[in-house]
């Protein structure tokens, strides 16, 4: 019987569960995680500081579902090391493993500030997070946020809802630049300031004192909580320590195999192949967690298969308002724009492909672009016309769509 | 397992099959009641049309179906060969629209969730209501 051991306990590990489970019905499954509780969902974790989701729903799987799928947890312990054939814990214990995953995800970025030593802050990342954040947050408490990218902007987004007082700071000149380009990146800023959230950009903290932080504009702002949300690294320490290949984060190949036999990596830890782009990336997405997750397992259980096909593609809203991304913006642009119905449509193409796109406001039917994109479709096989128009099933030729639909009887 | 399919052919473009679809989804039990004072249920099916074909297209509750797998709450589940929504999980975060290959993940601005065909699992309307209601017999449920 094989021994698989899990670290991590999120989108990848549970996906990694049921790509083992998929293949090996009999093999004994342990799940390591530093966290205390039950998978849950990570990006849900501002929807519950919000109140929009109760503790009972933020979980990610039913409640047996470590039960019926006979996995052992060993949750509130952190792996050390790995090697030999063993995890070892920070309680003293090993575990034996003959395939082991790498699910550790990722930690937040703290850069150095200037006085930060001297007040509280917290960061936006886990479960834990948030309800330390929770217990300090009344209304019209003064909350200022270091970071307008996702995790900074879906933080503040909860705590207007808890009607607290929002100040967000970003050294970059626009919001959420992993996503969004300028224009958009306009249009999003105006209407979450239109919902009484502060802006501030091109700046930074020059210092902390007391709980007032000094900007790099002149400007002062007080706070009562401070929140750090500038980035993200991975956790790769394991992999690295343990003398596997490790850059921007964890190198696997396409099996999800590090330099280490038997040890597998997947998730925000790892570098993906952003077939959009043609390149290396960290593709720090949840979809892509739990995918790249189950492959892993599934290799892990013996059933070779690649992870093909990542992109980097985003769902979100903010303060209401809906944005879906996906690919790689470089490339010849098809851009229309109704900026007050807070609409704006981005098609990128290049060598003669759809590669990306923005759509904000309107995102219905997104998934037929972002299919298009992963399934690399030349746009000499789609009417480019309606492709423009909006997404739709009658943009690919009838051979393509019968395929798709299998719509011909008989 | 039986899916719905549509025969482009015979499509005629007249939407009775996403009225059909919106009043068994209403939870009103018929279509005058669920039309009524202004109401404005939402199809799960939708007619596209052409200008030599038209066709409507809803859930394939696909083999390998990745709105399930992007979902990132959960809230999407395959059981016995259909895909559908825990309502009480879905928290909007439209990442199935993001996903679904075939843009069969309904949303509106009345729903904070997401809406998508169960094949009439959950409104007790037996067989799906497109199938039954499509007057040219372009929609059917069959085993292919």
């Amino acid at each position: 019987m094989k021994k698989y051991v899990i670290i991590g306990n999120s989108a990848a590990a549970i996906g990694a569960v049921q790509g083992i489970r998929s293949v090996d019905t009999e093999g004994m499954i342990t799940v390591i995680s530093d966290e205390p509780y039950h998978t849950y969902s990570r990006p849900l974790i501002s929807y519950w500081l919000e109140g929009k989701v109760v503790d009972e729903k933020i979980y990610y799987r039913e409640p047996d579902f470590y039960e019926k799928n006979n996995v052992m947890t060993m949750f509130g312990v952190r792996a050390t090391a790995i090697g030999g054939g063993y995890v070892t814990l920070d309680n003293g214990g090993k575990v034996a493993y003959d395939k082991l995953l790498i699910a550790t995800g990722s930690k937040p970025f703290v850069p150095p500030m200037k006085g930060l030593d001297t007040v509280d802050y917290f960061t936006f990342m886990n479960w834990d997070s948030a309800k330390a954040i929770k217990e300090k947050v009344k209304e019209n408490t003064k909350v200022l946020i270091i970071g307008a990218g996702l995790i900074g902007l879906k933080a503040a987004e909860a705590l207007y809802h808890l009607n607290a007082d929002i100040t967000v700071v970003d050294l970059a000149d626009r919001i959420l630049p992993s996503i969004l380009d300028v224009r958009a990146g306009q249009i999003m800023q105006k209407h979450i300031e239109d919902k009484g959230t502060k802006i501030i950009l091109g700046a930074s903290v020059e210092e902390f004192s007391g709980n007032t932080a000094k900007l790099t504009n002149g400007d002062t702002v007080d706070f009562e909580i401070l929140i750090v949300a500038v980035g993200v690294r991975p956790n790769t320490e394991l992999v690295a320590d343990a003398g596997g290949k490790v850059e921007k984060g964890i190198v696997t190949d396409l099996q999800q195999q590090t330099t280490i036999p038997d040890v597998y990596a997947a998730g925000d830890c790892t570098l993906s192949h952003d077939s959009s782009s043609d390149s290396e990336k960290i593709l720090a997405l949840l979809p892509n967690a739990f995918m790249q997750g189950e492959i892993a397992g599934k290799n892990m259980a013996g059933q070779m298969c690649l992870y093909l096909n990542a992109i980097p593609m985003n769902a979100i809203g903010f303060y209401g308002l809906h944005i879906i991304t996906a690919g790689s913006y470089e490339g010849e642009e098809y851009v229309t724009e109704d900026a007050e119905k807070e609409r704006y449509k981005k098609l990128i193409f290049k060598d003669g492909k759809l590669k990306g796109f923005i759509l904000m406001g309107d995102v219905d039917r997104a998934g037929i672009y972002t299919s298009i994109i992963r399934e690399q479709i030349p746009l000499s096989d789609v009417d480019v016309e309606l492709l423009k128009d909006h997404p739709q099933m009658m943009l690919f030729g009838k051979a393509r769509r019968d395929e798709k639909l299998a719509g011909k009887i008989g | 397992m039986k899916k719905v399919y549509v025969n482009e052919e015979w499509c005629l473009a007249c939407h009775l099959c996403e009225y059909y679809c919106a009043a068994a989804n209403s939870g009103a039990e018929n279509m005058i009641k669920a039309f009524a004072n202004g109401n404005k249920p939402i199809p799960r099916i939708r007619v596209e049309e052409g200008s030599k074909i038209n066709f409507a297209v809803q859930c394939r509750h696909c083999d390998d179906p990745i709105c399930v797998k992007s979902c990132i709450t959960g809230a999407l589940s395959k059981k016995d060969g259909i895909i559908s929504c825990d309502e009480t999980r879905c928290v909007g975060c439209y990442t199935c629209v993001l996903t679904c290959p075939y843009g069969c993940i309904v949303t509106s601005e009345n729903s904070k969730v997401i809406q998508k065909c169960d094949l009439c699992l959950k409104n007790n309307n037996g067989d799906p209501a497109c199938v039954k209601g499509c007057p040219n017999k372009a929609i059917v449920l069959e085993e292919r």
